[in-house]
């Protein structure tokens, strides 16, 4: 049984929807800048890939308004919209029959930092009763279920940048279980003080000024990345579902799927990445002379991307892939990376161009990588593979596929 | 304040819970069950706390669940403030 994508929906720092996002990416223009959600000044770290044109009470109805999160806000928009392109109305679905897999690895900080401020300055009965639910790391999964009716098996994945491949990856095998339609994906959003200072404990944030210089992933300059905001979310469906139910558009199949652990500090084990790219292409069937493009995990920190082009390398041969970021223009986005990764990848597939890693200009010779910079590159994809890492010793890697019209 | 009215409390519904798009709240809602109006357990747990608040009244959740209709919450509220004077 073969699992197809038929519905985008984006929320993205450089574009809100798959088409925005996509033409945005194309043209290299990017969503990193200052920080402008709270007084960052005196923090070290000041650049972030933020979402600015987003305004909830458009896209999101007032009863869910006082208990969602600002993250809970772009999953349950991008759910929205993923699910008006594949032309599903799931009102007109058995609701056993639809189920929802997400990642998220930071739970609804905003919501709860706010709550927390009021616990600690006002009292406990000041405090929301949506605190009860609005941080869960599995909310965007509860309330896009619930708005939609969708009740069949669902779930939520934290591995953090890694999770929403990971998402993917279990959607894709809920769907093989039995569930003909499945909404994917991961956003995550932490741009509250406290979340600021949650994205700069990890010691890799970018102290870069320049919004243009500040994430150059596989560059002679690295020096960390952008923490960016939003994601994707997608509609999968058994390939004959989509097709009874007369989809009007595949952007793809979900080939292959495989995750990874590392081995830990001090092992002299190598990193589980290669593993999982060759894990993936054998479950997709697939060998690596088959695959047209990597989308990269793209750390943006020297030893990380060294360790992701050895990894690369030695699956591909030296220089023996087109390997792309267009996450350098949105910044690291936790749970939504991958499945906005999977988006630029799908869309690769249906127009015949490899998106460009946008400010990367002098990668290593050593890297061994065929880096897709300067300009998106005409090609015919009919395969990507998709790469995540998360920190604490996550790898995941997702292979997408055309599939002939 | 010594009383509630059914203006006072369609404003905290709305701002503590939102409005159902199917529901009219700018009709009269006193008799309407709170369910045909969209609001569920939480949402009239999250009111309460306000109005415990705003009033300075103590309204426990096991009576709060028991509540059917705006009427009902109103004549709660209002008996409390009555006898807390």
């Amino acid at each position: 049984m073969k699992v197809h994508v038929t519905g985008l929906g984006v929320t993205a720092p450089n574009g809100l929807g798959a088409e925005a996002y996509w033409d945005a990416t194309l043209a290299g223009r990017g969503g990193i800048g200052e920080i402008t959600r709270f007084d960052a000044s005196a923090l070290p770290a000041r650049l972030a890939g933020q979402i600015l044109d987003f305004d909830a009470a458009e896209h999101i109805p007032s009863r869910l308004l006082p208990q969602t999160d600002v993250s809970t806000r772009f999953a349950l928009a991008a759910s929205e919209w993923a699910l008006a392109d594949a032309k599903v109305d799931p009102t007109a679905l058995t609701d056993y029959d639809m189920g929802v897999v997400t990642s998220n690895a930071s739970g609804g900080f905003e919501f709860t930092h706010q709550e927390f401020r009021k616990l600690w300055s006002r009292g406990s009965r000041y405090v929301s009763v949506y605190e009860s639910f609005a941080w869960f790391y599995a909310v965007n999964t509860g309330q896009i279920s619930i708005r939609h009716g969708m009740r069949g098996p669902s779930s939520a994945l934290v591995a953090e940048q890694a999770g929403g491949l990971d998402a993917i990856g279990h959607a894709r095998r809920t769907v093989r279980r039995g569930t003909p339609l499945v909404v994917t994906g991961g956003v995550d959003s932490a741009f509250d003080p406290w979340g600021w200072l949650s994205h700069l404990s990890s010691g890799r944030v970018s102290t870069a000024t320049d919004p243009r210089r500040a994430y150059l992933p596989f560059d002679a300059a690295a020096r960390g990345y952008v923490p960016g905001e939003g994601g994707a979310m997608l509609v999968l469906e058994r390939d004959s579902a989509a097709r009874d139910r007369g989809a009007h558009r595949v952007y793809g199949e979900i080939a292959g799927y495989a995750s990874t652990f590392d081995p830990p500090p001090g092992s002299p084990r190598p990193p589980g990445l290669r593993r999982a790219a060759g894990l993936a292409l054998a479950d997709a069937g697939l060998t690596p002379a088959d695959v047209d493009v990597v989308f990269a995990d793209a750390a943006g920190v020297p030893e990380l991307d060294r360790a992701e082009a050895d990894a690369i390398t030695a699956v591909f041969g030296p220089r023996g892939v087109p390997v792309t970021a267009p996450k350098s223009l949105t910044g690291r986005l936790f749970s939504g990376g991958g499945p906005l990764d999977v988006v630029a990848a799908l869309l690769s597939l249906r127009d015949g161009v490899i998106p460009a890693t946008a400010g990367t200009a002098d990668v290593p010779d050593d890297y061994g990588l065929d880096l897709v910079h300067g300009s998106p590159r005409e090609a015919r994809v009919a395969t990507a593979l998709v790469l995540g890492r998360g920190r604490w010793g996550f790898n995941s890697a997702v292979v997408v596929t055309a599939v002939p019209g | 304040m010594s009383t509630m009215t059914i203006d006072d409390l369609r404003t905290i519904l709305v701002s503590c819970a939102g409005e159902e798009e199917s529901a009219d709240l700018r009709a009269d809602i006193t008799d309407v069950p709170f369910s045909d109006l969209g609001y569920d357990s939480l949402a009239l747990m999250e009111t309460a706390a306000r109005i415990e608040r705003d009033f300075g009244i103590s309204l426990p959740d096991e009576v709060m669940v028991e509540l059917e209709t705006p009427r009902a919450l109103l004549d709660l509220v209002n008996d409390n403030l009555a006898g807390a004077k």
